[in-house]
């Protein structure tokens, strides 16, 4: 699995920090999104799956592997 | 449209004959009219959307965003000036563009998820507190004004930097000033007269002597412009985030208790397993059957919903509540399912105008809850489901009180 954000569209509400914080952070300065993972652990998958589908902004694609 | 024409029109918001169930009409427009004519309070026609996906669209679609005084847009409320959403607030603040994107990242920061979870020891303080004095004053005891109504007004002035003493004065102004139609345009005027002169008065106090605190913060803050915010900026974004975290986090924690409680498995499945807690939260921002008239968007350009093309000019209401209940969107829609996941129900909005304050909302939720259910496991409603009352009238709706047991 593979994650990608957007931080054009990321709206700070800070839904996915509180869900993984292991794989998502906020830049202290105004909140967007910062990504620590772009490639979770196979444990966190269903984590990060419901982090992009809960998004308000749907700033959060994730690429499954094929 | 003539004015009697308008008239006939369904008045949104519906009403509901029971505390915790939906109105009828909300199923009835997703599905037979997802794109329908309402009247709204003030007596002015708006498009009334009601399916997920379309609520998500309208409401992330950067082109669109709540009407400005400007706008000729359809008003909510039936005071003379269309409340709080069309008042001075509305104007200071903007709405959209590269200054609504400052303003709203420059306050983003006090929102983070870490800092929201730098809060929870002294939110469950709080709500502990809270609790205690409730139990003291004897069973039954009303929880929305023991607890669910204080504790917000406490979070936000803590952020603030007001005084504790102060706090009951902030909750009455703010109830005044979400109101639609519970009080007078003069009641409405006056409060928003006094609120404002509290705020300059404490803003001119930071300025002395700066805390810890929001709003000290903000005034060592630049604009876009590299000059400093403006007093009305920094009265507006006091009152706005009073107003937008208070009544609606209020009523949200009445609200979500009580449909656990009426329901008392639910509880017990909590109790049996605190760690549903969040999933709890989350089901019950999806399920509230009461959450108000929704989002305005006013339309700038013609936009097509489901085959109807809305004209440029339209208000459009997006009642996310009725959206949340959609069964196009979430499987068994009217069940209430505590370990539902992932629930991307769309309680606090979609897009770039999501709510601010959705984490700290989230984290007041749990907290409450995880502090009842460690407190007052025995807890139950002291009156039947069908003897709870709503309060109408507010642009956030919710119970006249919570009777409880424990």
């Amino acid at each position: 699995m593979q994650v990608s954000v957007d931080e054009d569209k990321c709206c700070g509400a800070g839904t996915c920090v509180l869900l993984l914080p292991e794989v998502f952070d906020q830049r202290e300065d105004d909140g967007i999104v910062v990504l620590l993972e772009q490639r979770p652990d196979a444990r966190q998958h269903t984590l990060v799956r419901e982090a992009a589908s809960v998004c308000p902004a749907g700033a959060i694609t994730v690429h499954e592997d094929a | 449209m003539t004015r009697s024409e308008t008239e006939q029109l369904p008045r949104f918001p519906f009403e509901a004959d029971a505390a915790l169930a939906p109105p009828a009409e909300w199923a009835e427009f997703r599905d037979r009219c997802p794109v329908g004519r309402v009247r709204l309070a003030s007596g002015d026609e708006a498009a009334l959307i009601t399916r997920y996906q379309d609520v998500r669209s309208v409401l992330s679609d950067p082109r669109f965003t709540r009407p400005t005084p400007a706008d000729d847009a359809a008003r909510v409320a039936d005071t003379e000036s269309g409340g709080v959403f069309n008042s001075e607030m509305a104007e200071v603040l903007p709405q959209h563009g590269p200054a609504h994107l400052h303003w709203r990242r420059t306050i983003g920061k006090w929102f983070t998820a870490k800092r929201m979870n730098a809060l929870r020891p002294g939110i469950a303080a709080m709500a502990g507190q809270l609790v205690d004095e409730m139990v003291a004053g004897g069973a039954p005891g009303d929880l929305k004004a023991g607890l669910a109504f204080p504790l917000p007004v406490w979070v936000i002035c803590d952020m603030l930097g007001v005084p504790d003493t102060d706090r009951d004065r902030f909750a009455v102004w703010s109830d005044v000033m979400l109101s639609m139609t519970r009080y007078t345009q003069a009641e409405f005027d006056d409060a928003q007269a006094e609120f404002g002169r509290y705020l300059r008065g404490h803003l001119a106090a930071k300025r002395a002597e700066p805390g810890e605190d929001l709003l000290s913060a903000l005034i060592a803050e630049t604009g876009p412009d590299g000059e400093p915010w403006s007093d009305a900026m920094l009265s507006a974004t006091g009152i706005g985030l009073l107003i937008a975290g208070h009544e609606t986090t209020a009523n949200m924690i009445a609200k979500m208790v009580a449909m656990l409680l009426a329901d008392r498995s639910r509880w017990e499945q909590l109790l049996a397993d605190p760690a549903l807690v969040r999933t709890a939260v989350e089901e019950a921002l999806r399920l509230d059957a009461n959450a108000g008239v929704g989002m305005q968007r006013y339309l700038t350009e013609d936009y097509e919903v489901e085959g109807t093309v809305l004209p440029s000019g339209t208000t459009a209401m997006c009642s996310m509540a009725a959206a949340n209940r959609d069964e196009r969107a979430f499987t068994d829609p009217a069940e209430m399912d505590l370990r539902r996941s992932p629930n991307p129900h769309l309680a606090f909005g979609a897009g770039a105008h999501a709510c601010l304050g959705q984490p700290l909302a989230r984290t007041e939720l749990q907290v409450t809850l995880e502090v009842l259910l460690r407190k007052l496991p025995t807890l139950t409603l002291a009156v039947p489901e069908s003897g709870l009352r709503r309060i109408e009238g507010l642009a956030v709706g919710g119970l006249q009180e919570l009777p409880v047991r424990w």
